[in-house]
């Protein structure tokens, strides 16, 4: 028998028995940026056997922090959309091009509900894949770094091209072991802390760990702007860090088990409104 | 708590640090309830340094997951578990023991709160924390003699 005693230990036994239920909602508002109404709490997909909903992380964070992301003009990250937006045209590489001789902004649209996706190679391709395919085949140029600001900056100006449509990955089919892959990463314990995703951002969420909110872990306003350290964070990055925080070593930014664990999580949040650029503390 | 091996050893030596002995994490014993009744170093805990790793977030950070009404002085206490308040009423000294050492076997095999002396059997651990407990014997003892203070 486990040592669990009466008084606090009555409540912990209480939690114990509500099993995964120690989550808490949270306090669902309405996010409207530009006049567009954002869904950020939506019914969970029937593969998520452990939520009954799913929420934006914006639902999570401070009513100061949540304001930054209302108005674009009050959005520090929309500054590194801008400057992708100079990059979009700027012809870079052996081939003299720019993104757009080839491209409109506008007819990539609906492309971020749908990434990461299998490609013909039977390989799964995250947006960056195809930003860098383009710059090194296309262009002549040579790939921007994963996760570096240029990049990510990029990702963010197509992302935006999709904002308040919703998330909708394929997680069948060809895409089908990539998801488990990533589904298997979530579930498992690593680090010196022994954690695993889901015992934060599916067991816990709502709760305070320290200064900090949990919130689900969803990814569909990434690239998100961070108060923490002034850019935009791509989401391996944000996968990085979370690993160094239990003391796991990370899996390589744009390495394969990223983009699998990309794609689950993606599907965590198959119906909430892509939210990019979303703010975060 | 009965008189084992090593309390007598720190009977006799007194409380000499040079003269500490550690059970190393791989040899901690546990009761068939979770608890650890002999204390992993002979140096006796000391309740104000254990105060302090208790806060330290990178040491337990026990105030990341726990609210502890004797450290109103210091922010953002968490709500993962229950708070400590009174837990040195509810457990024995053995039973926290085992609690700080692996809550995994003294508590709950699914909880969230981390072996803090276990330094074997992970997956993944970034290497300068590799073959390392998350605590030092003597943190142990001394975040267990401060957790003993905590009475309602
Ligand atoms: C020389 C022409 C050319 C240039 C320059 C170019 N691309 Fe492309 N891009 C293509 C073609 C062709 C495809 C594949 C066909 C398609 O889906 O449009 C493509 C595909 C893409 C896709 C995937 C679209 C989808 O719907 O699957 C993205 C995203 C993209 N390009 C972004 C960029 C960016 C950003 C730049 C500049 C850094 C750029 N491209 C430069 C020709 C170009
Ligand atoms: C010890 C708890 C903990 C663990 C374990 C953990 N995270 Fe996090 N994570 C946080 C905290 C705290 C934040 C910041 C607040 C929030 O959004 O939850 C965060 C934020 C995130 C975000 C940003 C959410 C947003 O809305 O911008 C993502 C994505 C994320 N984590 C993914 C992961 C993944 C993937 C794993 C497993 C590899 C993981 N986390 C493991 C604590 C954790
Ligand atoms: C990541 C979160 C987390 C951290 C960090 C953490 N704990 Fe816990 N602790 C818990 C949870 C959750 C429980 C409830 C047991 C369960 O999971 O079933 C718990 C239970 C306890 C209990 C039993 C309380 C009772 O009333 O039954 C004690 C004592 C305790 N923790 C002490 C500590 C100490 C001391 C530290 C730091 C060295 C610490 N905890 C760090 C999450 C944490």
């Amino acid at each position: 028998m486990k040592l669990t005693r009466i008084g606090a230990g009555l409540a912990a036994a209480i939690i114990g028995l509500a099993g995964m239920a120690s989550a808490e909602e949270p306090e669902i508002k309405k996010l409207v940026i530009d006049g567009v109404e954002m869904t950020v709490a939506a019914p969970a997909p029937p593969y998520l056997e452990n939520l009954d909903m799913i929420y934006s992380g914006w639902l999570f964070r401070s009513p100061e922090t949540q304001a930054l992301e209302l108005d674009d003009f009050d959005n520090p990250g929309m500054v590194f959309v801008e400057q992708a937006q100079d990059m979009f045209s700027t012809p870079e590489g052996t081939a003299g091009k720019a993104c757009a001789d080839c491209h409109q902004l506008e007819d990539f649209k609906g492309l971020r509900t749908v990434l990461p996706r299998v490609e013909d190679d039977g390989k799964l391709w995250t947006m960056e894949d195809y930003i860098n395919k383009c710059r090194t085949d296309r262009m002549g140029a040579k790939a921007w770094k994963y996760g570096g600001t240029e990049l990510t900056s990029m990702v963010a100006l197509i992302g935006l091209q999709s904002r308040g449509m919703p998330v909708n990955v394929k997680i069948d089919g060809p895409a089908k072991p990539y998801w488990e892959k990533g589904k298997e990463i979530f579930y498992t314990r690593v680090g010196q802390l022994d954690m695993a995703c889901a015992n934060c951002h599916e067991d816990n969420y709502g709760k305070m760990i320290r200064a900090d909110r949990l919130s689900q872990g969803q990814i569909n306003g990434f690239p998100t702007y961070r108060l923490k350290n002034g850019k935009l964070n791509s989401v391996h990055a944000r996968f990085k860090g979370c690993m160094k925080n239990i003391r796991a070593q990370p899996y390589n930014v744009g390495g394969d088990e990223f983009k699998a664990l990309e794609l689950y999580i993606a599907s965590r949040g198959n119906g909430l409104s892509v939210e990019t650029p979303s703010v975060r503390n | 708590m009965k008189i084992t091996g090593l309390t007598a050893v720190a009977l006799v030596f007194g409380a000499s640090v040079a003269m500490a002995e550690v059970v190393p994490p791989k040899e901690v014993k546990f009761t068939e309830d979770g608890a650890v009744e002999t204390p992993v170093t002979t140096t006796p805990g000391n309740p104000a340094n254990g105060r302090k790793v208790f806060a330290h977030r990178k040491k337990g950070n026990c105030l990341a997951c726990h609210q502890n009404s004797d450290m109103k002085d210091l922010p953002f206490h968490g709500e993962i578990g229950p708070s400590l308040d009174g837990v040195g009423d509810r457990y024995s000294e053995a039973e926290l023991r085992g609690i700080v050492v692996n809550a995994k076997k003294a508590l709950n095999p699914d909880t969230i709160m981390p072996a803090f002396y276990k330094d074997w059997g992970f997956r993944r651990v970034l290497k300068k924390f590799q073959g390392k407990s998350i605590l030092t014997a003597q943190e142990v003892e001394d975040v267990v003699a401060y957790l003993k203070t905590l009475k309602e």
